[in-house]
């Protein structure tokens, strides 16, 4: 468990994380989501102790990350695959992290193995692709066999086949009951590992649910219709109740529609249709106007675009 | 969070990566091999010498001629031993590891230290032998009087060019900057201001020049430096002391 109460971090004048509060729970994968740039990566570098929080706590089990004895059988991280010295072998890198926790040597081998390195555990760092960097990285992570995993961006850089893999591995590490958080600046990506989802943009919590309801709440379903008699069937549905958008390129958008509806109404009245199709908006697309209001949102309150004001005004709002 | 566990994964770390072994045998080569060329430049010198010359003449110092370059490689060990933790972003796999960042720095500090006094003793005494066989008739005996004392001080002060070193890439964090101001520093303005009448007086309370005065054993004629072999290894101890603690409170305090 992972706890987060008005966590702040700001560099100078600019606030990288705003006053996050949420938690993080056992036994599903939550997503940590946001666009580049929302303050992931600094929030999860702050949930480990790496950066000072300029206000609120971050606790782990109830504890602050420096407080804990033996860390990395507590969480496991992976921040950053290039987080590594590339004239080090595999074995020796995890064999160092593993001295540090007074993990058993045996284990290195036994995560090597888990994450397919093993043939390469004595070759160098540097040699590593990306994919087998983020591999490296996520071995480090489980070496201590730890009940919280954070991952920031594991398929990065990983092929198909890796991406396939990792899905499964924290699906089947929040099946065992452990912690799982990841992040992601993919939508698509977390609607298929994340069982609960955070959302940030800017810094700020936009959204803390779960995955069903974030989808039931955000996927719009509509049917989509293309007609050369265009006025008629406006009529036709206006008087049959139903409520109609005209999206562009002349094409007409029925929200929550039933397909055989309108096409049977279309029929009745002898009206040609070219076009008669159920649509789903898709969630990137409600992720993205999620945190677009908020860059817009933002944008507005600090810097008003039709009248400049003298330079240094403003200088001290965040 | 046991320091012992600590120590035991950072030995892991130095033993693992080449630049170790590079520095440090470049360090006992050069100091050697430079110590050996100087000393038999030396001995043919000696009848040309003035009176005055040959009195202050001091076989011992001049078989740790080498230490001047060999320091270098010292310098570029402690700065890489330190320093590759923020290269290569290793460090914040390491702070999450252990996040009490006193016990992470000091268990990599002393590792680095015990292996850097190691080679720096073994150069000192193989510095020692061979530059006195390369001396002759001229030679030095390690049982003469502070022999062993600039011999064994030679060691100590190869060690603690590497810990200043290893502080101050703990300060500044890029390998490059930290050399960049280090191999200067000790290579020539150390040198300048020890030589330039007027910075003398300042100049001999840098940590070089304080710490090699251990390795003397004839003093010079006219020297009228206000602290002994001694002291000035005290001194140059102050100044390891200063870079460290400076290390420590800025690794402290950053994001990592």
């Amino acid at each position: 468990m992972i706890e987060l109460e008005g966590l702040t971090k700001r560099y100078g004048e600019k606030v990288a994380v705003d006053n996050l509060t949420f938690t993080v729970r056992p036994g599903i994968v939550t997503g940590f989501l946001g666009p580049n740039g929302a303050g992931k990566s600094t929030t999860m570098r702050m949930m480990l102790g790496l950066d000072r929080p300029t206000a609120g706590d971050v606790r782990i089990d109830g504890k602050h990350y420096d407080r804990l004895k033996d860390p990395l059988t507590y969480i496991g991280a992976l921040l950053d695959a290039k987080a590594v010295h590339g004239g080090r072998s595999a074995y020796n890198h995890l064999l160092c992290l593993a001295q540090s926790n007074g993990i058993p040597k045996s284990r290195v081998a036994e995560v090597l193995d888990t994450v397919g390195l093993t043939a390469v555990a004595k070759k160098k760092a540097k040699g590593f692709s990306l994919g087998m960097g983020q591999r490296l990285g996520i071995a480090g992570a489980l070496l201590g066999d730890p009940r919280i995993l954070m991952f920031d961006e594991p398929v990065n850089g990983l092929d198909p086949e890796g991406i396939h893999w990792i899905r499964n591995l924290m699906k089947s590490l929040a099946a065992q009951g452990r912690t799982v958080f990841v992040s992601s600046h993919l939508m698509s990506e977390m609607a298929l590992t994340a069982d609960h989802l955070v959302v940030i943009g800017q810094g700020r919590l936009l959204a803390d649910t779960s995955m069903a309801d974030f989808i039931d709440r955000n996927s719009r379903s509509y049917v989509r219709v293309r007609t050369p008699q265009r006025e008629r069937l406006l009529d036709v549905l206006h008087q049959a109740g139903v409520t109609v958008v005209e999206a562009g390129s002349g094409a007409l958008e029925v929200d929550g529609g039933k397909a055989e509806q309108i096409g049977e109404l279309a029929a009745q009245h002898q009206i040609v249709l070219h076009e008669l199709s159920p649509q789903q908006a898709s969630l990137e697309e409600a992720f993205m106007q999620l945190t677009a209001e908020s860059v817009e949102y933002h944008a507005h309150t600090d810097t008003p675009v039709d009248q400049p004001r003298p330079w240094g005004e403003g200088w001290n709002r965040s | 969070m046991a320091a012992i566990q600590v120590v035991r994964s950072e030995w892991t770390k130095i033993r693992s990566v080449a630049s170790t072994v590079w520095t440090l045998s470049l360090a006992v080569v050069v100091t050697v091999a430079l110590g050996m060329l100087i000393s038999a430049l030396s001995k043919n010198e000696f009848d040309n010498m003035s009176a005055k010359d040959r009195l202050s003449f001091d076989p011992t110092f001049i078989s740790f001629a080498g230490m001047t370059l060999g320091q270098l490689a010292m310098i570029v060990f402690g700065v890489l031993v330190v320093s590759n933790e923020y290269s290569t972003g290793m460090i914040r796999t390491s702070l999450a590891a252990v996040p009490q960042r006193g016990t992470f720095l000091f268990s990599k500090i002393a590792v680095a230290t015990g292996l850097a006094l190691a080679v720096g003793m073994v150069t000192s005494f193989v510095a020692f032998f061979l530059g006195q066989a390369m001396l002759g008739s001229h030679r030095a005996s390690i049982g003469d009087p502070h022999v062993l004392r600039a011999v064994i001080g030679g060691g100590i002060y190869m060690t603690l060019i590497a810990v200043f070193s290893m502080g101050v890439a703990a300060m500044l964090r890029s390998p490059m900057l930290s050399l960049g101001i280090l191999m200067p520093f000790f290579f020539l303005i150390s040198n300048i201001l020890g030589n330039v009448s007027a910075t003398k007086k300042i100049g001999r309370y840098l940590p070089d020049q304080a710490g090699s005065k251990i390795m003397q054993v004839v003093p010079r004629i006219d020297d009228d430096t206000p602290y002994g072999p001694w002291g000035g290894l005290g001194i140059m101890a102050l100044w390891v002391v200063a870079a460290l603690a400076g290390g420590y409170v800025l690794l402290k305090r950053r994001d990592a």
